[in-house]
């Protein structure tokens, strides 16, 4: 307990004394997972929500996928992003290795599956709900599309922090196709694994809590929005 | 369209946000073992070649074997070593050019203090191991074909010890770093062999201790090499040789010799036989 309790202490201190180094690797964090979130959720609620209501040839084995894909390890998305981004791979000539984008698409490709599958059964349940509905409205299929996402807005908002927990939280990825690069590509989690390597248990342990923190200091402002927009919209 | 708005607006933003922070130009890439990186060497160094020269460098810290690895895949401009044998195969296969002394340090083997082996008072490496060997006293390896890793396995081969039939048993193959190998070895009781830069510079001992050092086996020889530009066209070659000299040269190796943790010297700079070689020429 004692560890844990020191670990506080200094997490405390670091935060108080706003550590330059603390400041970048976080905002690094953040602009990470923040930019692969806002990419995989534009991929994959109309994804999941296609997926849902229209129906093609092999939508089962492509649902089957997309599940089992919500649990891809991320270093094996790091190293697949590393063998096509390395200078030897087929996209080398674009120079993106150890760069925050190549952590970005690392990510996106992590998330995407599990903000589209979540999506998907949202809408599924909500088309049970107001299929009969809008097609008594005359609804095209695209139309419905577009209010089933509306309409289940609240509900898709938990996919997306699905997503951005796991972006946040994973290190194997971002470590392969980033680098670990101290001032360039060195984010919390990459930096939490460095301390723990060198045995500096209480600092790893207090970025740790730095980073639960500034997870839940996200997750209530956009629940206390999402609240406010629920009340000022009913 | 007011939701299509705001979503264009928003990538907008995230995008303006990437290419604001965007890259500095002038840096190479380097990859480097955790043992330069973590005893805190390079971040000694790089700030010092900056200065002159107006060049960073960025460090992607692996074991030996991904080094070579990623200087072999051209993701890398060049690299800083320490496995001679993989190093000079590594030129030969013309993956890298201009190999170069830089310095060296040594090796040590750490375990608990009770020291169960009894190898505090050995006289050399191979004696320390066979009576690990033949205590079957727990041993932890880095098991990640590292340049530690690769010296610890010459070692047991050295010593007559067939190694590899022993891992699961006592001989435990960790597939870590270093740090993280004597995280383990902490919480086993286990020897290890660790580069002294990162045994210095490792905060978590508890009843670990230092054992053995002092052993000419034990002696470990970093090199510099540049990654061969003919393969690669796209490697800042100018901007690395500047680095690959600078520490060669007699500044650099003077700040290699400054530098110290708890007031002991890390590393020992020995690149004066490459000049005396090229002075040759």
């Amino acid at each position: 307990m004692n560890d844990i309790s020191q670990a506080f202490a200094k997490a405390i201190q670091l935060i108080t004394q706003l550590d330059a180094n603390l400041l970048e690797i976080v905002s690094l964090s953040m602009r990470v997972s923040l930019t692969s979130v806002l990419i995989a959720s534009l991929i994959g609620l109309p994804l999941g929500a296609a997926l849902a209501l229209y129906k093609f040839p092999g939508r089962g084995f492509f649902v089957v996928l997309l599940n089992a894909f919500m649990g891809l390890p991320p270093v094996v998305v790091g190293l697949i992003v590393y063998l096509m981004l390395s200078r030897s791979g087929p996209l080398g000539v674009l120079g993106l290795l150890f760069t925050p984008t190549a952590m970005i698409i690392a990510q996106t490709c992590l998330i995407t599956p599990i903000i589209a599958a979540l999506a998907r059964q949202t809408i599924m349940d909500a088309n049970v709900e107001y299929h009969e509905q809008l097609r008594a409205l005359g609804a095209k299929s695209f139309r419905i599309m577009k209010t089933l996402l509306w309409e289940t807005k609240y509900s898709l908002l938990t996919s997306v922090f699905a997503g951005f927990g796991r972006a946040t939280a994973e290190v194997g990825a971002v470590l392969i196709v980033g680098g670990n690069i101290n001032h360039a590509t060195r984010v919390m989690t990459t930096a939490i694994a460095l301390e723990t390597r060198k045995g500096d248990i209480e600092l790893a342990l207090a970025l740790g809590i730095i980073l639960i923190v500034i997870s839940l200091i996200l997750t209530t402002i956009v629940m206390n929005i999402r609240d406010a927009a629920y009340k000022y919209y009913n | 369209m007011n939701r299509i708005s705001t979503i264009v607006i928003a990538v907008l933003i995230c995008m303006s946000f990437n290419s604001a922070c965007a890259n500095e130009q002038d840096f190479i890439t380097l990859s480097s073992t955790t043992s330069t990186d973590n005893s805190g060497l390079l971040d000694y160094l790089i700030p010092k070649f900056k200065e002159k020269t107006g060049i960073n460098v960025r460090v992607v810290a692996v074991g030996t074997g991904r080094a070579l690895l990623l200087g072999e895949r051209g993701d890398v401009d060049l690299l800083l070593v320490h496995h001679k044998t993989s190093e000079t195969k590594f030129v030969e296969n013309g993956f890298g050019i201009e190999r170069r002394n830089v310095m060296y340090n040594d090796y040590v083997i750490v375990g608990p203090k009770q020291d169960p082996a009894n190898i505090k008072n050995v006289k050399n490496t191979i004696e320390a191991l066979k009576l690990i060997y033949d205590q079957a006293t727990p041993f932890v390896s880095r098991g990640d074909d590292s340049g530690t890793h690769k010296k610890e396995l010459e070692l047991w081969s050295q010593a007559g010890v067939d190694i590899q039939q022993y891992s699961g048993t006592w001989y435990r193959e960790a597939g870590a770093s270093m740090g993280a190998t004597l995280n383990i070895a902490n919480e086993m009781s286990a020897y290890t062999l660790t580069d002294r830069g990162t045994w210095l510079s490792f905060k978590n001992r508890d009843d670990l201790i230092l054992l053995f050092e002092n052993d000419p086996p034990l002696f470990n020889q970093y090199g510099v090499i540049l990654v061969n530009p003919e393969r690669h066209p796209h490697i800042k070659y100018n901007e690395a040789k500047l680095f690959s000299n600078w520490l060669t040269s007699s500044e650099g190796q003077q700040a290699i010799a400054e530098f110290s943790l708890q007031g002991q010297q890390l590393f020992f700079p020995n690149s004066g036989q490459n000049i005396a070689a090229s002075e040759a020429k």
